[in-house]
């Protein structure tokens, strides 16, 4: 196995665990500040990467795309937390839970009302496209160097957004207070709806991102989402660090279990036997590395003790 | 309130043995050494924010202690569960009462009397049909003034009716020595006359360590006084040695028993009446 | 209360006579219908119990389903082809006799059911609804990737497997089987809760921390309705692979787990023949709806909306009124 395929699919898996991130992120925002558990957030994902693709395809300019990806899923995300999502904040999580799925076949079905079965294709843009050569001759796709660059600056936008800014501090001091911040005079109502909108930008923008590289289809978002859990349980609820290490994690763990694990299984059981079952365990790697976390810390490795 | 007989060497029923515990940089118990005795009603008193929840969640087993050890019949219990120690015989009441809302004050009871068992509960069978369980539970409901309101929902009861319920099930489980945390709260002057009566009829079947604000309550009930001030016990013996107690007297009795003020920052220059520090998170 | 004990006689006299009906009328696809319908209520009740009874939201109760799918898939297709399973020290070979496909169905669920129970119910509230979604989604990426059983494409089965004296490929037959499954799975359902591990169980859903005051194992109480509910589901899950005779890993998707919660909390979450009340309106949606539109997810996503909004009891909680019935 070359240096070159492993240092491609570490970047493959940091790509991979970016876009987990994002996803993640919004999910554990409205988790620690709302208290809300959101399996529609994965709908999201989808909405912003339709929007990118009809977007794209009507006007001809990707970096459009991405903005209606934003502004789309922002508006579908806010609409949801006011038409529906607030009643839910006192409600058990049971009925987060239906509600939230509800929202899954609303949004999945309605989608493939509006568009259609057939997946749509967002192309990578032109000045994205081709590959480029970095240090130690590996040669990387372009696309998904911006999409990891993307990643990140998002990632320290949130850092510097929820450590230096009033609506920052606002959201940490809900996290830990809810009554507390209502007292002070801050408009819970407002700054739920954007806490809320800012998650679901950021999953569109994941969507968006994510649709030049596969195929933009309905359901394209809930496995995205189901990751996503995964991350947070690793990380930790409430914590964006937590989701940040968790998606590197996982992102990572799947991208070289799948490299690796057929290789380590080759080396005592023959062939096809071997590629079968290193695939089967590399499927469920990243589940085992849940359990392993949970084991040693129920709640994932940043999290606050319940 | 005589002085229950003690015989020589008996060990305390339920007693703790320099407790420590430090919440980042709030030192929430320190060296608490405290026993409860067989027959008597101990009151632990202290102004908020001493320790006192800090304390008797590291008894009951629900927090553990940075070191020190908690020794229930004299067997150490400090490793154990909640569970594990109501088992043995810890029956707790809650401040904030913690029922199954959706039951009946039957069967909130009657949970306690399964518990107590310790075997592994059927899955077959009725439990309200279980004849040992149903009239222990009924006697326990008895002894509070609640067997008239066996089908009532537990949500159904008033807020008296409710420190009565957590009273009963503490009862039913038959315990060695009982926790109450402030059974007196939000209970009106004739709730808390009743009660008084009840816990004062407790005494003799188990010990009973109560936390308590209620001071008219500690004094009419209370064999011992403990005070907590500052995670420290201050002060242990009966209630005339405390009110006569010169650093009790400075720390927090200063006048009758007041409300609470509103949080003030600890003032050391300050020595009357109450000083009330934030109340650990 | 009476309101509700009517209904639960209308539904468990209903459907039975509703199938007998389609015998007389000789419409099979309505018995098999039926058949759907009593399956699913099987499943519900399994899921019910950990969730209306434990309190404990699994969004991963598909695993159990396809695990039991998958054994009788395995074991049929074994036998279907004459291949054993194991062939060496210990030679194990497929069977297409019911009692043990159910049998196994039951044992493989529960053991799952063990091993994610015993982890996840360290957790709680958010993360346990996280991971069992997670261990949902675990195995059913380990069905796809995995060939010898057909993979993404899913396994058919030629045969419908056997019961001693019946003629199982009638579908009244069938049904018989199905709907007695359901109706013992009901009995029990009922007995446990009236028995002192389900009052301890649904003491420690309203506030764990009164159970264990009172000395009650509350981890033990709930993993072991877990796995009795993983069991039960598994069995629906072998039922239901025999109907159709035909297992995929979309038995073990979220999708089917949501499904499963769907027909629950339709019906009444903890109401006794709450997800036999779901379960049937499920179907008849899927058959009134279906046709108008193939869209008509939209519609049950609104319902359900409208349900958990405005009507938390479900069905059941509607017509008769708010109160559980303790039966």
């Amino acid at each position: 196995m070359s240096n070159a395929l492993i240092a491609e699919q570490v970047l493959n898996g940091l790509q991979s665990g970016v876009v987990l991130f994002l996803m993640a992120a919004g999910l554990t925002l409205v988790f620690g500040v709302m208290g809300l558990i959101n399996l529609a957030h994965g709908s999201l994902f989808m909405v912003g990467a339709f929007a990118a693709a009809a977007t794209a395809a009507a006007t001809g300019s990707f970096l459009l795309g991405l903005v209606a990806a934003l502004a789309a899923a922002a508006a579908a995300g806010a609409l949801m937390e006011v038409v529906i999502l607030r009643r839910l904040y006192q409600r058990d999580h049971l009925d987060q839970v239906l509600a939230t799925f509800a929202l899954i076949l609303v949004f999945s079905e309605g989608v493939r009302w509006t568009f259609g079965s057939f997946p749509l294709f967002l192309d990578v843009p032109e000045a994205l496209s081709g590959t480029l050569v970095l240090p130690g001759g590996i040669a990387y796709s372009r696309y998904r160097l911006t999409l990891i660059a993307i990643g990140l600056l998002v990632a320290l936008g949130l850092y510097l957004l929820v450590a230096h800014t009033r609506l920052g501090v606002r959201v940490r001091a809900g996290e830990d207070d809810r009554e507390m911040i209502a007292a002070l005079g801050v408009n819970i109502d407002r700054l739920y709806t954007a806490v809320f909108a800012i998650g679901a930008a950021l999953a569109g923008l994941a969507g968006a991102l994510v649709g030049a590289i596969q195929s933009v289809q309905v359901g394209m978002g809930e496995p995205v989402l189901i990751l996503a859990f995964v991350v947070i349980v690793i990380g930790g609820i409430g914590s964006i660090r937590g989701a940040f290490i968790g998606a590197l994690l996982v992102g990572l763990t799947d991208t070289l279990g799948r490299l690796f694990l057929p290789e380590l299984f080759a080396l005592f059981m023959d062939g096809p036997a071997a590629a079968s079952a290193g695939s089967a365990l590399a499927s469920m790697s990243i589940y085992l590395l849940m359990v392993a976390v949970l084991v040693v810390r129920p709640s994932g490795l940043f999290g606050s003790r319940t | 309130m005589s002085d229950p007989t003690l015989l020589q060497g008996e060990p305390p029923v339920l007693a703790t043995d320099r407790l420590c515990k430090r919440f980042d940089a709030l030192q929430a118990s320190r060296d608490v050494s405290l026993q409860l005795r067989r027959g008597e009603i101990h009151a632990l008193i202290g102004p908020n924010g001493a320790g006192k929840s800090t304390l008797i969640a590291q008894v009951a087993g629900s927090l553990r202690p940075d070191s020190g050890r908690v020794l229930l019949q004299g067997q150490d219990v400090t490793a154990l569960d909640t569970a594990e120690r109501a088992r043995r015989g810890l029956a707790r009441t809650f401040q904030v009462s913690a029922l199954a809302l959706e039951d009946t004050v039957l069967q909130n009871t009657v949970l306690g009397v399964l518990g107590a068992r310790g075997r592994p509960l059927r899955l077959f069978g009725d439990a309200l049909r279980d004849a040992e369980a149903r009239e222990r539970a009924e006697q326990a409901l008895a002894r509070v003034g609640l067997h008239g309101s066996q089908q009532l929902r537990a949500a159904e009861l008033s807020h008296g009716g409710r420190r009565q319920l957590e009273i009963a099930v503490a009862l039913a489980v038959q315990p060695k020595a009982f926790l109450m945390d402030e059974p007196m709260a939000g209970l009106g002057a004739s709730g808390s006359k009743d009660l008084t009566g009840v816990l004062d009829g407790l005494r003799a079947e188990a010990p009973i360590l109560l936390v308590e604000h209620d001071m008219d309550a500690v004094f009419a009930l209370a064999d011992r006084v403990s005070v907590l001030v500052y995670g420290r016990l201050i002060a242990t013996g009966s209630v005339a040695e405390i009110r006569a107690d010169e650093a009790v007297r400075r720390a927090y009795l200063g006048d009758d028993a007041a409300e609470p003020g509103p949080p003030r920052a600890p003032d050391p220059a300050r020595v009357a009446a109450l000083d009330v520090d934030r109340p650990p998170s | 209360m009476t309101r509700e004990r009517a209904l639960n006689a209308l539904l468990l006299l209903g459907v039975p006579l509703f199938a007998l009906w389609a015998v007389v009328v000789e419409q099979p696809f309505m018995i098999t219908l039926a058949t759907k319908v009593a399956i699913l209520a099987l499943a519900g009740t399994g899921l019910n119990l950990a969730l209306g009874h434990g309190g404990l939201v699994s969004l991963g109760h598909a695993a159990f389903f396809g695990i039991g799918g998958y054994a009788m898939g395995i074991l049929a297709s074994h036998a279907q082809s004459y291949t054993p399973l194991l062939d060496g020290a210990l030679t194990i070979p497929g069977t297409t006799f019911m009692p043990i496909i159910w049998l196994v169905a039951m044992l493989a669920s529960g053991l799952a059911a063990l091993a994610i129970g015993a982890l996840s119910l360290r957790t709680s509230g958010v993360y346990f609804i996280m991971i069992t979604l997670a261990f949902g989604q675990m195995f059913y990426y380990f069905a796809i990737s995995w060939p010898a059983y057909g993979g993404e494409d899913g396994l058919s089965i030629y045969v419908r497997n056997r019961f001693p004296g019946m003629n199982t490929l009638d579908p009244i037959q069938f049904f018989a089987i199905a709907w007695t499954w359901l109706v013992v799975v009901l009995l029990f359902s009922a007995s446990l809760a009236r028995s002192p591990f389900g009052l301890a169980l649904n003491a420690a859903r309203q506030s764990p921390l009164r159970a264990r005051t009172v000395g009650i194992r509350v981890y033990r109480l709930q993993l072991t309705v877990f796995v009795l509910s993983g069991m039960i589901t598994g069995l629906a899950g072998a039922l239901y692979a025999d109907l159709n005779r035909f297992v995929s890993p979309s038995m073990l998707s979220w999708q089917t787990s949501g499904e499963i919660m769907v027909f629950v909390i339709l019906g009444g979450v903890a109401r006794w023949c709450g997800p036999l009340a779901g379960a049937l309106l499920f179907i008849l949606l899927e058959q009134v709806l279906g046709p108008i539109s193939e869209f008509w997810h939209v519609f049950l996503g609104i319902i359900l909306l409208l349900i958990v909004l405005f009507a938390p009891g479900g069905v059941l909680g509607l017509v008769a009124g708010r109160e559980r019935v303790r039966v």
